[in-house]
């Protein structure tokens, strides 16, 4: 396969399209806007239909029509526009229509907003973020496969950075024979029996029963959660502090470590790439290993809640990351610096940092 | 003396699954829905259509008709079925909501889909309340109406605001094709209704473009009036504000 330099939002818009997505839904924001833009040229290309909807709440209800008839369908914007489609989320969840959602933060304040949702009742989406734009083309291809498969909104988690760096990648389909065909979706009867696609479950006519329904959509969160976990570790064996992050900042995280690893410092990292299910193991396993753990993410600390949740107070978590105002207002400023990243790290690892 | 032959006016209509509905006695949401599965029946489009169901009492019906049914949320059900209809051009779909579900949550929806020309039908049910949450006013609510808000002046301008018509809104965007008002309060209007809504479906198969039917109905529970008073009531208070009509056609 060959490379090709693309520029990250592109990479991902390509990459949905190369799984087969062939609907999109989406409208204007920064940094999501280039994904809008590269769709509304390519996906009539192969088929497809992109529609530069009206208002946020407008595109993702046209992403459910289309997921609901069985369409690969895709929908991006930014923690704004995100917030606008949260009851959406919900119910997608809820009526089991898979679709991929791309979140092109400004920063990464929407952590919380990912993993825990500001939609109603007991749901989750799956939540994946990439550090790399090769990363991002494979996970969102993987999205679309778990969204399948477990008929579920995956959301992939990007940011400023990410959209805007031009890489070199390839995209790498993924083997989706192990899918079942989608028997559930609403693309008229036929000669089968008819079928609802609703938020209050069940196909069945008849026979609506919403309280079983949300008992299984309940039981079935723990098994996506034992078989979607995912994370990478590097330099943990002889590391007496591990630092934890995840997508673009933690790319400069990496190269802070080996950095502090040339100074003599005995540091690794441990990655979360998917944020939900959080990689809890993983980072109890760092943990096991160091006498602290230092959180990087551009925000005032979300996921160091996760972090502390899967140490359980074994080890001092500390905050060396911070929201990170520059004045284009995405926070891309200067926290981000390797400079800084090194200084805090080099602090916790000399003991002076309050856990 | 010989018997007169009994002839069968009406009879459940094959795409009914069930006759088991939660809706209230004398209501005019089933009455609508009957009229609806006979039109799919007899254009032999059931094999290929795709209902969108918004949010009100008529969300019992999703379970009791025999088409494929997508759910989609309060206000939401027109960009649910553009996607449906955008990416199965060749399937029929239309979209059920309410007045508060259409012209109060989702006005901006519907608008824009009328604007786009989305080449499914859309179908209103029009009675002038929030069915479902017990009564309240909607943006259909005509002035002088009581309602669960509106008690004890009824819907007064200053107070409240006018209603939207939303089938003239409608009728004025670029994108429309056609535009029609109906009701199901005497058995001429249901006739009437039945005429306009084939239209609407005929426009829609035809690929003519975006239809649009307002239907009123019956809601005696919250209007605090008889079953049996109903029909005088969509008289006096609904088809002055909503006449009867069709406001657009190609
Ligand atoms: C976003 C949202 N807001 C409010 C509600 C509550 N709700 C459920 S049904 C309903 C009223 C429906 O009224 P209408 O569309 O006129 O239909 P009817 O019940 O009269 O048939 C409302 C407000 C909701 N389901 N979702
Ligand atoms: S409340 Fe009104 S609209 Fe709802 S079922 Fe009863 S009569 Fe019909």
């Amino acid at each position: 396969m060959t490379k090709v330099l693309m520029e990250g939002s592109h990479a991902i818009a390509e990459a949905a399209i190369q799984a087969g997505c062939r609907f999109y839904a989406g409208y204007p924001i920064t940094p999501s806007t280039e994904i809008l833009e590269y769709m509304s040229h390519r996906l009539p290309q192969v088929g497809g239909v992109c529609m530069n909807a009206e208002s946020e709440l407008e595109a993702i209800n046209m992403v459910w029509g289309a997921a609901g008839c069985g369409v690969r369908a895709m929908i991006a914007s930014t923690g704004q526009g995100i917030s606008l489609m949260q009851e959406s989320f919900a119910e997608l969840a809820n009526a089991e229509i898979p679709c991929v959602i791309v979140n092109m933060m400004r920063g990464q304040g929407d952590y919380f907003q990912a993993t825990r949702g500001g939609g109603h009742g007991d749901y989750r989406h799956l939540v994946l973020a990439p550090h790399t734009v090769q990363e991002a083309v494979d996970l969102v291809m993987l999205a679309f496969h778990v969204a399948d498969r477990w008929r579920n909104p995956a959301l992939v988690l990007g940011d400023f950075v990410l959209g805007h760096t031009s890489e070199a990648v390839e995209f790498r389909p993924r083997d989706e024979s192990d899918l079942p065909p989608k028997t559930w979706a609403a693309t008229g009867k036929g000669s089968r029996a008819s079928l609802n696609v609703t938020p209050l479950g069940s196909p069945e006519k008849l026979d609506l029963k919403p309280g079983d329904h949300y008992q299984a959509i309940a039981a079935k969160l723990p098994r996506i959660a034992a078989a979607e976990t995912r994370a990478e570790t590097g330099l943990l064996d002889d590391a007496e502090v591990a630092v934890v992050a995840f997508g673009s900042p933690a790319r400069f995280v990496k190269y802070a470590v080996h950095a502090c690893r040339a100074q003599g410092m005995k540091v690794g990292w441990v990655r979360p790439i998917s944020l939900w299910p959080f990689p809890a193991e993983a980072v109890a396993a760092a943990a096991g290993r160091v006498r602290a753990l230092a959180v990087f993410e551009q925000n005032a600390g979300q996921m160091i809640d996760d972090v502390r949740l899967a140490v359980l107070g074994k080890v001092p978590v500390v905050p060396i990351g911070g929201i990170s105002h520059d004045p284009s207002g995405f926070g891309v400023g200067p926290a981000l610096a390797p400079a800084n990243i090194i200084a805090k790290i080099a602090e916790v690892y000399r003991g002076k940092a309050a856990a | 003396m010989s018997t007169p032959e009994l002839k069968k006016v009406s009879a459940k209509p094959d795409l009914l699954l069930s006759t088991h509905h939660s809706l209230c006695p004398g209501c005019g949401e089933p009455l609508a829905l009957r009229v609806i599965l006979e039109l799919l029946a007899e254009l032999g489009v059931a094999e290929r259509t795709i209902c969108v169901c918004g949010i009100g009492c008529y969300t019992a019906f999703p379970g009791i008709i025999d088409v494929d049914v997508l759910q989609a949320l309060h206000g939401r059900a027109p960009s649910v079925a553009t996607g449906a209809k955008r990416v199965l051009p060749d399937r029929f779909v239309f979209t059920l909501q309410g007045d508060g579900d259409m012209v109060s949550e989702g006005l901006q929806e519907i608008i824009h889909s009328a604007a786009r020309g989305e080449k499914f039908t859309a179908v209103l049910l029009n009675n002038g309340v929030f069915g479902e949450t017990g009564g309240h006013m909607t943006s259909t609510s005509v002035l002088g109406q009581r309602t669960k808000t509106t008690m004890d002046t009824g819907r007064v301008a200053e107070k409240h605001g006018y209603p939207i018509k939303i089938a003239d809104l409608i009728a004025q965007v670029d994108g429309s094709t056609y535009v029609a008002r109906g009701a199901m309060h005497t058995p001429a209007a249901i006739a009437w209704t039945k005429r306009i809504l084939g239209e609407a479906f005929r426009v829609q198969l035809e690929g003519e473009g975006f239809s649009f039917v307002e239907v009123l109905t019956m809601c005696p529970t919250d209007w605090y009036v008889e079953p049996s008073e109903t029909p005088d009531w969509i008289e006096r208070n609904f088809t002055g504000t909503y006449p009867l009509k069709i406001l657009k056609h190609p």
